[in-house]
């Protein structure tokens, strides 16, 4: 929905490339677009202003470079500093005698007990066998929703009668964690806000009790302006010592990372990337600083990919394409394979720069013509698909019947994947492939 | 303190605001207290305009919506000739209220068999609760209510609903976890008409607003419920964590966009959040705020009223 940082940039700069070095009003403008990505990315707002006077300082009187523009030159400084904000990812501290103990705390619906599980899920992936404790007493189900996911990882969960007062439930699993020999403890505890005096209070009680090494905040990544306030909130209660930050898998920008691990200085250790236990990551801070400038996402689109793509269909169909035998059977197995993608117009989105291009696709157009495509191959017999050299006149109007489109239609699908393949014979000459390979930066 | 300075007077109770007022008490301490003191003066200076413009930002209010706001009160004020900051201030708080009413009321007043409510939302922006409180609200009305609990995927998400069921004595409609949510609403349908329920609330399970698949399986949902009552849903509700930043409106269109969401609830007012994004949403999108959610009690929930809610919000 936003716009691209560096299209504007580039639109603020314009003929720009000519000067030898950027003004102090070049650079102001450009400041502008800057200051107004990051309050899109809910970077808390005093603290753009401190990271907007920095950049400042390393923009003024750059050289401009013949390579690239000038936008990309500042972007390149608005990058460099965001980076070195958001720091190296850190790994789990899990020091100290066993059981290791990794508290986690945050507001309501941030993803706590979901991130819990995941947690368990990476540490037991790496020969730790961890303890689920479900010491959420107050939101109802939640100490069932932590049993149903311990009970899908096999992971065994803690729990106690809910009106245990929850340190005491904590202590008590830390006791059944050492007699069970399992060596990493890791405390679900509840969604609370960070003014409620009393329920901050208990995390004390419940750190007291425990003395765990790892206190994480969990965090939306939606989370707006009051980021700040919270993750201060609880850094004071309970020292915090890491960030995960959840639900990235959306489209919101993540600024609220940029803005805890300003206030508090924690590092970012994790990402939740997607409802399954298995979507936990550990923490890029290059993919967060281009997400939080708005720079397109192209690794998330890659995963995308991955995620609704069969990767042997589509292996299948690059053999076939490569071998010159391509035909509308593979043409349909790929169609299906794409639709799974969702629309064109989507996709599209994530790639940097095309966000324009993008917007200019009537809604479902795409989607429609696909769909047509689509009938007119199912509505072939195996034969045909295998081999479109037999479609005759009478073949290709009972096509268009059973499609329902007409027999212009399906001249006009032939013919296209007629060209395709000849393009693709030509795949054929190794000379030709090798140039193609190169072209995408593959082979020699 | 403010209003020690500035002797409040109450406009919330001439309202009946009581509830909301109590509950953004934090709110305008830290926030709208400052607009106070902005206010505060004797004559209009100029660094008034970037002080409004940064204590609207992190209200979460938006660059574009904060400049839009604090350009027409600039111009408002040049054109009535307005030299008190008091007058300013009355002047900001018709421009924002504006963004928020002029809405039709909810479709659920409309008198009809069974009105179905279809509640949805990205995952943790507080759906679940938020439909014990509104059942509770309509059941408090005289109204019989069932609630579907279409949210089979989040473990442990029909049990959580069905202890609130019993808390407030409201029939719950579920089925296995893991089953197919349309049939959940399907037979939830035929159990409201059964009972001769007035209302049918259906929780669906949390998604984030880009996942394709997702929201084509909300599209579905939808048009069960149309299929089997006269335009059904009669009204489709995103709830909305009053934390969430700009992001709330991408949301918002996108859930407008599959499932023409009719209102907003906005959650979790009871923090230290401000909910400024709702300015946006009802400028951009037009869709009108129809609840607050302000805390974890059944009886959180207060009907959304633009002129309390923004006068809440100035009152000291």
């Amino acid at each position: 929905m936003f716009e691209n940082l560096q299209d504007r940039l580039n639109d603020v700069f314009g003929q720009l490339t000519k000067r030898g070095h950027l003004t102090e009003a070049d650079v102001d403008k450009a400041l502008k677009e800057v200051r107004r990505a990051l309050l899109e990315a809910d970077v808390n707002f005093k603290l753009v202003k401190d990271f907007i006077e920095r950049i400042r300082q390393k923009s003024v009187g750059i050289e401009l470079s013949k390579s690239i523009t000038p936008g990309q030159q500042v972007i390149k400084i608005v990058h460099d500093e965001l980076l070195a904000t958001l720091g190296e990812a850190a790994p789990l501290n899990l020091g100290g005698g066993s059981p290791h103990i990794i508290m986690m705390v945050g507001l309501q619906g941030s993803g706590k007990t979901t991130t819990t599980a995941k947690l368990a899920l990476h540490l037991r992936k790496s020969k730790y066998t961890p303890l689920l404790v479900a010491a959420d007493t107050r939101r109802p189900a939640a100490i069932e929703q932590l049993v149903v996911l311990g009970r899908e990882l096999n992971i065994p969960v803690y729990t106690e009668n809910p009106s245990v007062p929850p340190p005491t439930i904590c202590a008590n699993a830390i006791k059944a964690a050492k007699a069970n020999a399992q060596n990493v403890v890791i405390l679900d505890t509840s969604g609370r806000l960070q003014i409620d005096e009393s329920l901050m209070e208990e995390l004390s009680q419940i750190k007291a009790m425990t003395n765990p090494q790892e206190v994480l905040l969990v965090a939306d990544s939606m989370t707006g302006q009051e980021a700040v306030k919270v993750a201060e909130g609880f850094h004071k209660q309970v020292n915090l010592t890491g960030l995960i930050l959840t639900k990235i898998d959306g489209d919101a920008r993540g600024g609220a990372a940029i803005s805890i691990r300003s206030v508090t200085g924690i590092p970012i250790k994790f990402l939740g990337t997607g409802e399954k236990s298995r979507d936990l990551e550990v923490f890029h801070p290059d993919r967060l600083a281009s997400r939080i400038l708005g720079m397109g996402d192209v690794v998330s689109l890659v995963e995308k990919m991955e995620e609704s793509i069969d990767e042997e269909v589509a292996e299948r169909g690059a053999q076939r394409l490569m071998e010159g035998s391509f035909n509308l059977e593979d043409f349909l197995e790929q169609l299906q394979q794409l639709k799974k993608l969702g629309p064109l117009a989507k996709v599209m989105e994530m790639i940097p720069g095309m966000g324009e291009m993008a917007k200019s696709i009537p809604q479902g157009e795409v989607e429609k013509q696909l769909k047509a495509t689509q009938a007119i191959i199912n509505s072939m017999t195996g034969k045909e698909r295998r081999n479109s050299k037999i479609l005759n006149g009478s073949r290709k109007l009972r096509i268009a019947t059973g499609s329902g489109t007409t027999v212009q239609e399906v001249n006009q699908l032939l013919s296209k994947f007629g060209q395709m393949q000849k393009m693709m014979k030509q795949f054929k000459n190794p000379r030709m492939r090798q140039n193609l390979m190169k072209m995408f930066g593959l082979g020699k | 303190m403010f209003k020690k300075l500035f002797g409040g007077k109450s406009i919330t109770e001439a309202l009946g605001g009581a509830k909301i007022k109590e509950s953004l008490t934090r709110t305008r301490n830290s926030f709208f207290g400052q607009i106070n003191t902005l206010f505060g003066g004797e004559t209009i200076q100029p660094d008034l305009w970037d002080d409004l413009e940064a204590l609207l930002i992190q209200a979460d209010v938006g660059v574009d919506t904060t400049t839009e706001l604090v350009e027409k009160v600039k111009d408002r004020v040049q054109l009535e000739g307005i030299t008190r900051p008091a007058q300013a201030q009355a002047i900001l708080q018709q421009e924002m209220q504006k963004l928020l009413e002029g809405f039709a009321p909810s479709a659920v007043e409309e008198y009809r068999i069974l009105t179905v409510i279809l509640i949805v939302g990205v995952n943790g922006s507080g759906k679940t609760t938020t439909i014990a409180k509104l059942a509770k609200l309509y059941q408090q009305q005289g109204k019989k209510v069932v609630i579907a609990a279409a949210d089979t995927f989040r473990a442990a998400a029909i049990d959580q609903l069905k202890v609130w069921g019993e808390r407030i004595d409201c029939p719950v409609v579920a089925g296995q976890p893991d089953s197919d949510p349309g049939a959940v609403v399907y037979d939830a349908l035929k159990s409201s008409f059964a009972r001769k329920a007035n209302i049918l609330i259906i929780d669906t399970a949390g998604r984030l607003h880009t996942k394709y698949n997702l929201m084509k399986e909300l599209e579905k949902l939808h048009s069960i419920a149309s299929k089997q009552v006269h335009a059904a849903p009669h009204e489709t509700l995103l709830v909305l964590d009053g934390t969430t930043g700009q992001n709330a409106i991408s949301q918002a269109k996108s859930f407008k966009e599959s499932v023409q969401i009719t209102g907003v609830i906005l959650t979790k007012l009871d923090g230290t959040s401000k909910g400024g994004a709702v300015f946006a949403i009802g400028k951009e999108l037009g869709v009108p705020v129809r609840f607050i959610g302000t805390g974890e009690g059944v009886d959180d929930l207060t009907l959304f009223d633009p002129p309390t809610f923004v006068s809440g919000l100035f009152a000291v």
